[in-house]
């Protein structure tokens, strides 16, 4: 659906150059909902932005749904960017237009007939679940409010991508739930494509596919979100996915069980979960699993368990143990304090 | 009271109407010109739509040159340029080229600042959505701003409504002109008094007015 290949962006400011993008490849597959997440800075936005050429990028190229969008001329660049609906932080609506008037007006200045206008504004303002506030002015509204009108104005264009630019980060998280829903409902029911960048781990974690990792202007990691998840490898994703899932131990505990033993993260998923490892553990070697801490991570469409194991024992026997857990499906990650 | 209006009622009337005439036919060109003006700032300068970056410092160090000129001494000055537009430089004909020079780029001015407050993002929302320039220009930056652009033109009204006092010097009549002869040249304060009285009235109304309707237009 969408390819960025070798893509790079330099922004000149002054006699400074920033380098905002460097050399970022990406696909994003028909119908999935694919994130990219990073820090503030990171280059994001302008990532996003270069797949409807709000930003043009100074290398690589671009291709939506086949076609090289860099060499559209600007009627057909208008009219690919009809088929990609964006939604931003910040809503973007006119705060002069009713809710109804905000879907409508970009319907009219596209020439879309009346009648039909008056339909796909009423349709989608029910999607997003807003039809009683049709008359309503944007600064009656509140956050979460908005961004659905946003969405029903992205919508009503009937476009077959939906690109994100932190559509959540201004709102607080129940409203953050429920917009999350509602991007879901649009890429299962509307069959949507989603492309959306975020700087908070949850936003993946609750309705993504796959996801990439953003710094510094280069994609670090890329993989399904639950590779991600299990088996981060750079410092940062891991950084990303600790703060977000892992136990918050007082230093004094860590220091206390690592002189009786080692700890083990262990992550599992799916079939792995029903594997006894830790009863088969304690059977067939001298050393005493003790759970120490655990939790569950919800995935759009699995979890992931997480538990934080205390191996007591001879240094050899624990060895011998660590290594029958690593041979399984279960994630083993040692825990040095 | 009576006497006074028996005396002076039909001149103060015929200042009055000289005033409306040289103001709203200046207005009208001048908002013509202004805007259009304002909206080519607007586009032209540093990250607008159509950035051009020669056109815009030219147009903009004209309207700041023109600024900077007091009216009494435009008046005179483009005296030339007067006759050649309007075919004399007498007479309320005369005054308004003069009053539409100076008030047209007060104008284009009041206009850039208000439709620079436009929220970008809005802009690029509809750009996203693949709607052309002049469309984004009408439909969302002239919309958006409406508020503060008539506010601009309340005050450039009333700006252009004491430049019109000055019209007099050109044989223009005009209210103004009536409360220089009478009150300064001829000293018969109650009439100056009277023409103050109204040109206080007749601010107050415009400004009223105005804010009335930017209210009502700001919607949030
Ligand atoms: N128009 C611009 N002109 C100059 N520099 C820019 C411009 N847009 C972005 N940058 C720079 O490019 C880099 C990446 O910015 P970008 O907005 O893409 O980051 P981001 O990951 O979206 O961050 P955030 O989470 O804060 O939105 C930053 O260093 C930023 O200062
Ligand atoms: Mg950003």
């Amino acid at each position: 659906m969408i390819q960025l290949q070798h893509v790079s962006k330099t922004f000149k400011v002054g006699k400074n150059k920033i380098e905002a993008l460097k050399d970022v490849s990406l696909e994003i597959k028909k119908g999935e909902i694919f994130g990219v997440i990073g820090y503030s800075g990171a280059g994001k936005s302008t990532l996003i932005r270069c797949v409807n050429l709000l930003e043009r990028p100074t290398g690589g190229r671009v291709f939506v749904d086949g076609v090289d969008i860099l060499s559209l001329n600007k009627k057909n660049l208008q009219k690919l960017r009809r088929k990609i609906g964006m939604i931003f932080q910040g809503y973007n609506l006119l705060a002069t237009a009713t809710v109804y008037d905000n879907v409508a007006i970009p319907l009219m200045l596209e020439g879309v007939p009346k009648h039909e206008i008056k339909a796909r504004t009423e349709k989608y303002l029910e999607i997003v679940g807003l039809k009683e506030r049709s008359g309503a002015y944007p600064s009656q509204l509140s956050g979460g409010q908005k961004q659905r009108v946003a969405i029903a104005r992205a919508l009503a264009h009937e476009p077959e991508v939906l690109l994100s630019d932190e559509a959540t980060s201004a709102l607080d998280p129940n409203t953050t739930d429920s917009i999350l829903e509602l991007l879901l409902k649009v890429n299962r029911e509307l069959g949507i494509t989603i492309f959306l960048i975020t700087h908070e781990l949850d936003v993946i974690q609750r309705i993504c596919d796959r996801v990439a990792v953003m710094e510094k202007g280069r994609i670090i990691e890329s993989g399904t979100v639950v590779d991600i998840f299990t088996r981060p490898k750079e410092a940062m994703t891991k950084q990303f996915v600790r703060n977000e899932s892992r136990f918050r131990i007082p230093s004094h505990v860590y220091r206390d069980l690592l002189a009786t033993g080692r700890l083990v993260n262990l992550t599992f998923l799916g079939e792995s979960a029903k594997d006894p490892a830790l009863a088969t553990l304690a059977k067939r070697y001298d050393v005493l699993p003790s759970i120490i801490a655990g939790g569950i991570d919800q995935l759009k469409d699995q979890s992931i368990g997480n538990l934080l194991v205390h191996l007591k024992g001879e240094a050899d026997q624990v060895s011998e143990a660590v290594r029958y857990l690593r041979s399984g499906h279960i994630v083993v990650e040692e825990v040095s304090g | 009271m009576a006497d006074f209006f028996n005396e002076w009622g039909d001149t103060i009337w015929e200042g009055f109407i000289q005033t409306m005439q040289m103001t709203g036919i200046s207005l009208l060109f001048s908002i013509i010109i202004g805007i259009p003006l304002g909206v080519l700032l607007v586009l032209t300068r540093k990250n607008g739509q159509a950035e051009n970056l020669a056109f815009y410092t030219v147009l903009n160090t004209v309207i700041n040159v023109i600024r900077s000129i007091p009216f009494i001494i435009l008046l005179f000055f483009i005296l030339p340029f007067t006759k050649l537009i309007a075919g004399t430089t007498i007479g309320v004909k005369g005054v308004i080229v003069p009053l539409v020079v100076s008030c047209a780029p007060y104008i284009a001015r009041l206009m850039e600042s208000a439709m620079l407050e436009v929220n970008r993002g809005v802009i690029e929302a509809y750009q996203s959505m693949g709607i052309s320039t002049p469309k984004i220009i009408w439909h969302v930056v002239i919309r958006e701003a409406r508020s503060p652009m008539i506010l601009g033109l309340t005050i450039a009204t009333i700006g252009l409504i004491g430049e019109t006092a000055m019209a007099g010097l050109v044989g223009a009549g005009g209210l103004g002109d009536l409360a220089y002869q009478f009150g300064h040249v001829r000293f018969q304060p109650d009439v100056m008094y009277a023409v103050i009285i109204i040109l206080i009235i007749i601010v107050q109304i415009i400004q009223s007015v105005g804010n009335a309707f930017a209210r009502k237009l700001k919607k949030d």
